[in-house]
């Protein structure tokens, strides 16, 4: 048989899925997400295989989304020392690496970097010729102030990557041939401040996601699942391990991005509102033909400014292990959680925290734990709770709508329980089969991608010889990346004109998809 | 905004708070174009953060005699976000320019309050320890170097100095404002599409004649009340509209963006679905890097040089057009240019006849039919 393992690790449960050729779900289950994260995965996937009764030999892709690293920038916890080279002298030292960081970040991640010569202009010309010796002598300062990993950045790098690759040989010889090194040109778009910043979070959480992929990958290994591993990124296409361990940044957004692909292919509707409601936050999302609506402002993680491409989404901290709070009559729901240690410490569950889980099951509005257990909760103060649960849901697609008409809202998430069948807003609400897997869902059914961006002459060859250029270029990626190369669509075509001056300078971001080779 | 005195004057001076707001209101006056001013609020705030806060100074306390010098960037702003500056160059051009003159600087001025060129004086002021007029040349963003009020009271841009990022300095002397805009076109064209420049030196008597008056102040105060909608969650629209006089013209969502090149130039429209009271109406930008003209259901209810501005419907945040993208659901709105550009002098340089349109100019109030916002 033919399967397909998905798994998502969220703050709260890992859930795993299996499903079939067909896109049939063959098997779920949901386990606590564990400090360790393996342990948590292992859980999912001996329960999972146990409950479908599936043979591992027969699982041909496994993919993982998770937001282990997010959290790690978010938090700021255990991301690594940084150094940067940035190629652009004598341009850009005027506005040098770190400029607009968070404060608080700095500390961990080092405020370490060195600008050198080198760079490229809008056509490929050459700012200054970068200097070998200066190059050297810079990474040596860095490696003795005791980087753990290194950037490297240059101006117009997406049309010229050379430069930084010749950073990355110099690294190498100096650093060792497999110190973790990351180049902007093949993480950001144009916007040198936004790519660089995305590349240096990136070298910041290689580590993480390295040893966190591994660890799956040994989880995998161990239940006899000899597949190739595949992790999801923030729109919705998957990597493989080995990119992914290249390019953690990638996967920063694609919890939200499993979850409302995964609640689009469960309910069938392409325009809809999401609501995710987990353990601990709730995120509301919109689909547009079937794909997440993207935000148009800048997509800022852990306060840091990047230029990538991601879901419209609110995030309020509502979840089924939402603290219940009274005071004075005035009944409050989150935003503290007691997140994985729900069913520890929730009531029903046998634990003294009023959570938003329990005033759920004491008014009768869910079946969970032991409801008995809830008997002495105070039943007005639960009714309340629920009532605030479902304003506060309510106030946020009605926030997310760009129109006064009611739109179907589709439930998802383990915490979905908690909501009502009827929402102010809601032309109907949709609680699809298996609601509460859908972002493991969502990753089960991730599609590959490949994507270029850079500034082209179409002068020369004029301008359909350069897309079907940059088309081609794209097609390639993803057929790195392990697309099947006969499904292949390209999806985006941005064409920029560059402003304001007599030339036939011209930004294309080109993005192709298609399915996973089988 | 804080106080200091100066010269015994008290003064108001530009804090880093303040540059943030005015980055924001610096796009909305930039009518969609003019180059997103995040990069020009970093360079501004981090001139303060060395050098202290840059005085900000009234048109009227300029002294008519003194000199004041125009500081901006010119080139492509795709190019701008990715080869940054040296740093160097603003005040490099403005002290070559100002070494044709006897006199000292006075101060700095803005020549547009829309887009970058709003916050690179900013920081020219402040490496140069020289205060800031409350002032432009424009009331928002125009694509060419001649399109300044101060073309209008016959002030010659030459001589011009342009410098680039890696030292070069080309120092343009012409008999006309037209030349000017053809060859500092080309030695930008050569740079790479970028430059720094300084032109336009003119005293404060002229100044006080033309300029477009408390326009640094005004892209502050629109930049602080988006800042306080967004914190509140209700839209800073009506509350701009206010502020601006301006007309609430469309709500839509982005259906199509076409962009070609022409001259030079990114000519192009963007086609709008109107939502909620506009449902059933559907709308046209037309823009040359800045909007031109704005067609409801194929009326026109807006035009150049009024300011026309698309706003994200969700924050209020302005969209310039380069950031335009299918499926964004943006607020259209207008707001009256600057007198002086209602002029027969004013339209013949910036009108929409001057953008091969082949209509008359009509003040955005007389096309709101007195409606209002």
């Amino acid at each position: 048989m033919n399967y397909r393992l998905g798994i998502d690790v969220g703050g709260t449960n890992t859930d795993a899925v299996v499903l079939d050729r067909k896109d049939t779900v063959i098997a779920k289950c949901k386990r606590p997400t564990s400090g360790d994260i393996s342990t948590g995965i292992k859980q999912a996937v001996d329960r999972v295989l146990e409950e479908g009764g599936i043979d591992p030999a027969g699982i041909t892709h496994a993919m993982l989304g998770t937001t282990h690293s997010t959290n790690a920038i978010v938090e700021r916890r255990g991301l690594a020392r940084v150094g940067i080279i940035r190629l652009c002298a004598p341009s850009g030292l005027g506005v040098p690496p770190y400029i607009d960081w968070p404060e608080d970040i700095l500390p961990h991640i080092g405020k370490l970097y060195r600008m050198v010569k080198g760079g490229y202009e809008y056509n490929g010309a050459l700012i200054s010729q970068p200097d070998r010796d200066e190059i050297r002598k810079a990474l040596a300062e860095l490696q003795a102030e005791k980087i753990d990993a290194l950037a490297v950045s240059c101006v117009f790098s997406p049309v010229n990557g050379e430069h930084e690759i010749m950073v990355q040989e110099l690294g190498e010889e100096i650093l060792g041939r497999d110190f973790p090194i990351s180049l902007s040109s093949e993480i950001g778009s144009i916007g040198l401040l936004e790519r660089e910043n995305a590349t240096i979070l990136n070298a910041a959480i290689l580590h993480i996601a390295s040893s966190a992929y591994s660890s799956f990958q040994n989880v995998l290994k161990d239940h006899g699942i000899h597949t190739d591993l595949f992790i999801t990124q923030n729109d919705g296409t998957l990597m493989s391990v080995d990119y992914a361990c290249k390019y953690p940044v990638f996967t920063i957004a694609s919890g939200p991005t499993n979850s409302l692909r995964g609640a689009a292919f469960l309910s069938g509707l392409s325009d809809a509102i999401v609501v995710d409601l987990g353990g601990t936050t709730t995120d509301v999302g919109i689909l547009k033909s079937g794909f997440p609506r993207e935000s148009t402002t800048v997509f800022e993680i852990g306060g840091v400014r990047t230029n990538f491409r991601m879901p419209d989404l609110i995030a309020i901290g509502l979840g089924g292990g939402s603290l219940v709070k009274n005071d004075k009559g005035s009944v409050t729901v989150g935003p503290e959680s007691v997140g994985y240690r729900i069913t520890e410490e929730a009531i029903v569950f046998g634990g003294n925290t009023l959570t938003a889980t329990d005033c759920a099951v004491s008014s009768g509005l869910a079946t969970l734990g032991d409801a008995s257990k809830a008997a002495h909760v105070d039943a007005g103060l639960a009714v309340k709770g629920c009532t605030v649960m479902r304003e506060m849901v309510e106030e946020v697609i009605d926030r997310m709508k760009t129109t006064a008409d009611d739109m179907p809202v589709v439930i998802v998430g383990g915490g979905s329980i908690l909501l009502p069948e009827n929402l102010k807003g809601a032309r109907e609400v949709v609680r699809p089969d298996h609601f509460d897997v859908a972002n493991a869902i969502g990753a089960a059914i991730s599609q590959i991608s490949g994507s270029i961006d850079g500034v082209f002459d179409v002068a020369a060859k004029g301008r359909d010889a350069v897309i079907e250029e940059v088309k081609e270029a794209a097609r390639a990626e993803a057929c790195n990346a392990g697309a099947d190369e006969g499904s292949l669509e390209i999806v985006e075509i941005d064409e920029i004109p560059l402003a304001y001056l007599p030339s036939n300078a011209v930004r294309f971001r080109v993005k192709a998809v298609g399915k996973l080779k089988k | 905004m804080s106080q200091q005195t100066l010269g015994g004057m008290v003064l108001k001076s530009l804090t880093m708070q303040d540059i943030e707001y005015l980055a924001i209101g610096a796009a909305v006056l930039g009518s969609g174009g003019g180059g997103d001013p995040y990069l020009g609020k970093l360079m501004a705030q981090q001139a303060i953060m060395e050098k202290g806060e840059v005085p900000l100074v009234d048109v009227d306390d300029v002294p008519d005699d003194k000199l004041i010098i125009p500081s901006a960037m010119m080139g492509a702003p795709a190019v701008m976000v990715e080869k940054l500056p040296n740093g160097q160059e603003p005040e490099k051009a403005l002290k070559a320019v100002a070494s044709f003159f006897e006199q000292e600087v006075y101060g700095i001025i803005s020549i547009e309050a829309g887009g970058i060129n709003s916050c690179i004086p900013v920081y020219t002021a402040g490496r140069l320890g020289l205060p800031l007029i409350d002032c432009d040349g424009m009331g928002r963003a125009f694509p060419e170097i001649p399109m300044v009020t101060f073309s209008i009271g016959g002030v010659e841009a030459s001589p011009m100095v342009c410098c680039d990022e890696k030292g070069n300095k080309v120092v343009i002397e012409s008999i006309n404002n037209a030349w000017i805009e053809t060859l500092s076109r080309a030695v930008t064209v050569a740079w790479g599409l970028s430059s720094f420049i300084g032109l336009y030196v003119m005293d404060g008597k002229t100044l006080k004649k033309y300029a477009v008056r408390g326009t640094i102040s005004l892209a502050m105060e629109i930049g602080r009340r988006i800042v306080k909608s967004n914190e509140r969650k209700v839209s800073p629209v009506d509350s701009i509209l206010e502020m601006t006089e301006g007309f609430r013209l469309f709500e839509g969502k982005v259906t199509d963006v076409q962009r070609d090149l022409t001259t030079g130039f990114v000519r192009g429209k963007a086609i709008l679905d109107g939502i909620d009271a506009y449902r059933g109406s559907s709308a046209t930008l037309e823009f040359q890097n800045e909007y031109l003209v704005a067609y409801q259901d194929g009326k026109s209810v807006a035009m150049v040089p009024d300011l026309i501005t698309s706003l994200d419907r969700e924050t209020g945040n302005p969209i310039t057009t380069e950031h335009l993208r299918y499926g964004q659901r943006i607020v259209i709105i207008g707001m009256p240019c600057a007198a002086i550009w209602r002029t027969e002098v004013g339209l013949a340089q910036v009108g929409p006849r001057y953008f091969k349109y082949d209509i008359d100019y009509i003040p955005i109030e007389e096309l709101a039919g007195g409606k209002g916002s």
